[in-house]
Parts: C-alpha cells; structure tokens; sequence
C-alpha cells in the first residue's frame, strides 16, 4: 500500500548530514504504512510546538502477562487517527544481541504484518522495540512470536530484561561466561518476568570483565561483573614488541596504574599482584602481551539507578568475589533480596533507595551476608552507631 | 477455520547459540587478543589461529523494517548472514573471510550507515524515545543525537581521534532511561516549571494518596477546588522531577518554552584506572530549539575540543577534570558557573571543597 508521505518540512532537515537519519527510517516506514505516516505527522507537530504527544499508561497487554507491553496513546487523535494507539512491544532479545539474516526477516515480517513497522535495535534495557502496535495487534503479534521461539521483555514492577555484553563469545576478556549465564538467569526467572510483584523493577546485567562494556554498575538493580584473582598473564615477548613498535609503557602503562604496581625496567613487566586491583588499564592498552588471570569468577554489586525518586546511585559491592560456578547460588541470593525488599520496600522504591534507607548492614544482616571491608569505601565518619541491646560489658 | 495452535508463554528468549557463527561457535572463550586493523574494525583472533573481524556501522536505532531487512541481505552477501548490534545501537558485520573487509564497508557506506565507532573517540550516542513515543520528554532525543552525531562525525569515522574513548549518553527527562548520569558527556531534558494539574481529570485518572506520596520533596498537597477533591503543589518546593506526572497523567509538565536540556560531564562506569563515577552538571539549561538544536550542539563539541587538546593519553573526561580541577574546567570551556551548578539535594554538603588546593588561575 503507496502512503503519500505527510509534509515534514522540520524534520526533512535531519535527513540531512553524515549521521544515519532517523526520519529517513520513519519515512521509509511510512511509505507503505499509515500509522508510520501519522506517527511521522505526530512527530512534526511536536516539533512545531516543542511538546510530546504522547500520553501514558492504560493498561495494555497480553493475556496472562503483566509486562512486556508499554501502552502509549496520542493526544491528537482526530489528527492522527492511524496512532491514536501506538504501544511499544518489548521483545526479549536473545543474549549478546546476535542475529541471523534468517531471523532477522522473519521478525520483519511479523512486524510488517501486525504494527507500524518501526523498531528500536535495542531498547535502553537491552530488548527489540517494536514501536507502534494497536491494541487488537498485541495477541496476534504475540502469537507470532512466540510461534517463532520469541517471548516479550518485562516492564512495571518486575524483573526487566537482563541483558549481558558479548563476553566468551567473543572477547578474551571476559571472565565468566556472559551470554551463557543471561539465558540461564532469564529463563529461570521468566515468572518474575512477566509478572510484576516487586515494589518495582529489578534489573540485571552481566558484564565480562571491570570494563563493564553494558555500563552494568550504573544501570542495573544487580551488577555480575568478571574478575580475577590471581596473577595478571604476562606474555614478555608481546609486551617487548608493543614497547618496540612505539607505546610508551611508561607514560601509558605503568605511570597511570591506580596503585602504581606495575614496573618496566627496559626488558621485562613486572606486576606486584598482590597490589593490583584489576582495573584493566595495563591489560586494554596491551591486549597481545596481557590477559586476565586465570581463577576468574565476578563480583556482583547491587543497587545502581537513574535519579527516580531519591537520587541516581551506582550499585555497591554485595559479593567481592563469586567463581561462578553454580548459577542456583545467584538465583538463591536474588531470591533473598527479593523476599527481604519485597517486604520491606516502599512502592516505587528500587532496591538501592531501600538499602539507602535501612542501611547496608542491616540490609546484610537480613540477607544472612557478612560485612566484609570490601563492600565500602571507607568505614564509617560518624559516632552515631546503633549498639544491638543484646551487646553488654 | 482450522483449530487455534495452543498459546506458547513463559518460552524466553531463543538460545543465541542457534545465530553464532561457526567461527565463534570455535573459539567460544577461546580468544587470544585483539587488534582495531582500521576505524570500525575489530580484528579477534584465537588460540586457534582463527580470525574474525567485526565491521561496526552506525544505526539511527529507530529503524524501519525496510532497514533490517536491507542489514540482513548485506550480512548475507559478505559474512553467511551474521551480525549482532552493541550496546550501543551499533550494527556489526562478523567477516571471517579478509578479502570481504573493504567491500563490506566501502557498501555499508554507500548505503548510508558508515562504519567507525571503535577505538579513542566517538560512537553512536545511547538515548531514548523523546517525542517520538514517550508522555514525559522534555525534548526530543533522536533529533539531538542526529544533531550532534553530524557535527562530531569526524571522531566516528577514524578521521580525527581523541586522547581516549568519549561516550556520549541521552535521555529526555530525569527518569534517564539511559545511563546517562556515568557519561563523559551527557545530554539531559529537564522541566523547569511545576506541573499543571488538570482539576477536572485528576480524581477520574488518580489516586490522590499515591499522587501526594509520589512527591520526593512534600511539594504535592490534598486540596479541594470548585468542590472537587484534587490537590496542589507548592511551587517553591518542586523540583520539576516529574515523579508525580508519572503516577497521575492529570499533573501534566511538558511546557513548549521551559522545557530544554542541561549537560553533564565527566562520568565512567569503566574501573579502568580510575573507578566508575557519575557526570556533573556543566551546563543546566540550554534552550529546546529544533529541528537541530544548535546551541546544545556547539555545546557538546565546545567540551569535546577543550578536551581533545588539553588530556592527556588515556584519560577520560572525568579524569582529566580531575587532574586539571573543576575552575579551570570552567575557565577553559568558559561555561559560565552559577548556583544551579552547587548541590543542594541529599548530601549535598559531600561536594563542597574542603581544601585550599587551588591551581593558577
Ligand atoms: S565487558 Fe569486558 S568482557 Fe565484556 S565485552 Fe567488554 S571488555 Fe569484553
Ligand atoms: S590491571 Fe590496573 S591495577 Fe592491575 S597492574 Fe594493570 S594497571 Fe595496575
Ligand atoms: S528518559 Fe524520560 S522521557 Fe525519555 S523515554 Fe525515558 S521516561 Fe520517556
Ligand atoms: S515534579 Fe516532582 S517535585 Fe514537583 S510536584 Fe511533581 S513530584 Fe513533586
């Protein structure tokens, strides 16, 4: 079906410049579909009034599901009546976001079939975006999806999507493998998934090495990223050939060490490893002569989030080293958390706002973990302590 | 009409060992190290031998159908039909065969989805859903980035570098479904006036405890107006976090003129060197000026070129605002510094300097 294209003219300026357009996607969508065109007209008009039109909630989605659906209606309706209803369908991504053409086009074509044929390649939390469904479409399109081994996403009050960094699949950074653990953990939990019973949401994401490629430290409620905790590998050869074709170790490796425990002397590295504290920096800049050690495992780190309600927070240390070696350990401890904030937890309060609120050791205590001098950066300034009553002589 | 099939739920994702290539299949946790050969190219190679290069092209995230299935026939002439996206809304080719390289990207860029991204500069920008699908934006985000992204196009495609990696985050309003608040810079929509309540809607589409308690500060009241129960707000006391508008659609804040965008700076989630931190606020507002929001853009490339030229190798935005310090951060971008810029919220007393360790003016 050949749409005529609604006018744009402000938005046919940004389908000028080097930088992939936005509008040229939009355009090309609405070309053969027409609430792709009134969701370009819509998009038009804020830009000609400087205000969204879009408007929240309703309570959209499919049967039995509580997530996975962000239902969005415009406030132009009359205007624009083919995105009057234009719901966001979050599908669940596989882990490590790898796609076959094959796959790919099938996803098309259900899209072409059921909604605006818009998508978002990914969403912030890590999903497939299918942009602009009806609300009659949702069933079918779920249909469809699933028919072809796809599932949605979560959204409200419940574990959202995790999501990982390409880990062991392809990067020889990583110290546990990412990909494998977030299928797992995303399977495990698919009833936590779809149905939201937490005070709010609850993220996960897996990063395989301190470079936290997934930013997983600043977004996600629990952070699992790859540590070691031996010796950093050293292949002198390698390090000696980087020094000969240029680097300057000194200035570039060694002098921006965090605990300055790395030396050069002319011929060979030397890392004191006791002192380092893994901060990647020697091992980026000389991926050929340096590798992680070889007794890998995590640490994982609980709490990060956007400002929504009390402030933005990274997540904190939980657990300083886990080898990995049983996933049941993570899903146990997550229970825990959940049992603990589920009760405790305010509606609306993430589970580092709660941890804020209560205090880490409480917190730790409730969880049956023991404080351990890694999980703060330095002891407490002030004398306010609240001695347990039990405490006496 | 034949019998429905029985309705599949609760499957998950499909397992994403079904869309690996053989080569990753291989060499899976077997890697030996890697090499960037060229601007958007990473070259993986294994203990085995085995070589993979990924050719990273940029993507306006929002794609059209049209556009993945384009991405899908390209992955099928030069790489068996497999790619991946990033983090980062990239798209990545994954090549086994070198001679396959150079017209892989010669075609991506003739296609218009030019490859770079890698290494000490700038890749695509995170951002969120702005005007386009989202009730609470106080901008536009596809169009910023847009923006922006041509301006610094230079630092993508390999043709001018930076002392380090520089990553660039958007999000339309404070709920920043991006991490932006861990970026070297940041773009952030902000609202800078109190909701205005729809008295008329607000007992049909809200509950007025849950409306009242959404408020961090207290601001939020129950009243009564023309007989009706609603409530007020004390316009001293918000903050403009548009917490309330997301528990009640009736305490509406998008406004044409006060809505714009603020800037921050100097944030990491890497531990590499230093450990993660969060980004600063450098510039609090700059006007929503569409289509191509020129002052946030000159903004941004402001920061981006006073950094170029003054950090040293390897050092983030942050760290090097903390070897220089924040005055002279100030002095050198002439962003000018004013009360907006000292914290006043929760712990607000941790940023105050406590030292007489000043630089030269
Ligand atoms: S987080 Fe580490 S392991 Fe994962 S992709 Fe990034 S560098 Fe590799
Ligand atoms: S990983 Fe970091 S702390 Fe450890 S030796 Fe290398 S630079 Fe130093
Ligand atoms: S950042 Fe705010 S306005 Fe933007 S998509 Fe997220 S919730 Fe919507
Ligand atoms: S915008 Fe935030 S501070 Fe202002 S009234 Fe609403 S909830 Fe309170």
């Amino acid at each position: 079906m050949a749409e005529k294209l609604r006018a744009t003219p402000l938005l046919d300026e940004l389908e000028k410049g080097p930088w992939p357009s936005f509008v040229t996607e939009m355009k090309k969508s609405a070309a053969k579909n027409p609430m792709a065109n009134d969701q370009l007209g819509i998009l038009e008009h804020s830009y000609r009034d400087k205000i969204g039109h879009w408007k929240h909630g309703g309570l959209v989605g499919v049967m039995g599901y509580g997530g996975g659906v962000i239902g969005r209606y415009s406030d132009l309706p009359e205007e624009y009546p083919e995105c009057a209803e234009f719901h966001t369908i979050r599908v669940n991504q596989p882990a490590g976001w790898f796609y076959t053409s094959d796959v790919l086009r099938k996803l098309c074509d259900v899209w072409e079939k059921h909604g605006s044929g818009l998508t978002n390649m990914h969403g912030s939390t890590g999903d497939i975006i299918l942009l602009g469904a009806k609300t009659e479409a949702l069933e079918p399109v779920f249909s469809d999806l699933t028919e072809m081994g796809f599932d949605l996403g979560g959204s409200g009050s419940d574990v959202r999507t995790p999501s990982c960094c390409c880990g062991e699949s392809r990067c020889e950074w990583a110290c546990y493998d990412t990909m494998k653990f977030t299928h797992e953990l995303t399977q495990h939990f698919q009833d936590e998934l779809h149905r939201p019973a937490f005070p709010y949401k609850f993220k996960f994401k897996m990063a395989g090495c301190p470079n936290d490629c997934v930013a997983s430290v600043a977004r996600s409620d629990m952070s699992i990223i790859g540590t070691w905790r031996d010796n950093i590998q050293i292949d002198q050869k390698e390090v000696a050939a980087y020094v000969k074709n240029g680097l300057d170790i000194d200035a570039d490796v060694t002098s921006r060490c965090p605990t300055g425990c790395i030396k050069w002397d002319g011929k060979a590295l030397q890392i004191d490893n006791t002192n380092c504290v893994k901060c990647m920096h020697c091992i980026n800049t000389m991926p050929k002569g340096l590798a992680p050690g070889k007794d890998r495992g995590a640490t994982i780190l609980l709490g990060a989030k956007a400002p929504i309600i009390g402030g933005a927070l990274l997540a904190s240390v939980l657990v300083p080293f886990y080898d990995m070696e049983d996933a049941e350990d993570i899903y146990e401890l997550a229970e825990e958390i959940w049992d603990v904030w589920g009760e405790h937890g305010m509606n609306r309060e993430r589970v580092g706002e709660f941890i804020q609120r209560i205090g880490l050791g409480n917190f730790l205590e409730q969880i049956g973990l023991e404080p351990e001098p890694e999980m703060v950066m330095h002891p407490r300034t002030n004398p306010y302590i609240f001695f347990e009553l039990d405490e006496e002589g | 009409m034949s019998t429905p099939a029985p309705r599949k739920t609760d499957i998950g994702p499909p397992h994403y060992e079904q869309f690996l290539p053989e080569v990753i299949k291989k060499n899976y946790g077997k890697w030996k190290y890697h090499e960037r050969p060229k601007p958007g190219v990473l070259l993986h190679v294994g203990h085995s031998g085995d070589k993979l290069w990924s050719v990273r092209a940029a993507s306006a995230r929002l794609m059209s159908i049209e556009t993945l299935r384009l991405l899908a026939d390209i992955a099928d002439e030069f790489c068996d039909g497999h790619l991946r996206f990033t983090s980062r809304n990239n798209v990545e080719f994954l090549v086994v065969d070198e001679s396959k390289v150079d017209p892989l990207i010669e075609r991506l860029n003739k296609e218009g989805y030019p490859v770079g991204g890698t290494g000490p500069g700038i890749t695509n920008i995170v951002h969120t859903q702005g005007w386009i699908h989202c009730h609470s934006a106080a901008s536009d985000a596809s169009g910023v980035v847009k923006s922006v992204m041509d301006e610094l196009f230079p630092y993508y495609d390999g043709s001018k570098t930076l002392p380090a990696k520089l990553r660039i985050a958007f999000a339309c309003c404070l709920n920043m479904c991006g991490a932006v608040h861990c970026s070297d810079i940041a773009i952030l929509g902000v609202h800078r006036r109190a909701p205005v309540i729809k008295h008329d809607q607000l007992r049909g589409q809200c509950e007025i405890p849950s409306t009242v308690s959404a408020c961090p500060t207290g601001a939020i009241r129950p009243t009564t107006v023309d007989g009706r129960e609603t409530v007020e707000v004390i316009e001293e006391q918000c903050m403009f976090c548009a917490n309330c508008y997301t528990v009640c659609p009736a305490m509406t804040l998008n406004d044409p003129v006060n809505d714009g965008l603020s800037i921050w700076v100097g944030g990491k989630v890497s531990n590499a060197r230093s450990e993660p931190m969060f980004s600063k606020l450098a510039i609090p507002f700059l006007p929503n000026n569409p289509p191509r929001w020129p002052e946030t853009v000159a903004a941004v490339k402001n920061i981006v070129e006073v950094y170029a030229k003054d950090a040293r190798n390897y050092e983030r935005v942050g760290e090097w605002i903390e070897r220089i310090g924040w005055p002279k951060f100030f002095e050198m971008t002439e962003i000018e510094f004013t009360k907006y810029h000292i914290d006043d919220f929760k712990h607000a007393g941790e940023t105050y300097k406590r030292s007489l360790h000043f630089r030269q003016k």
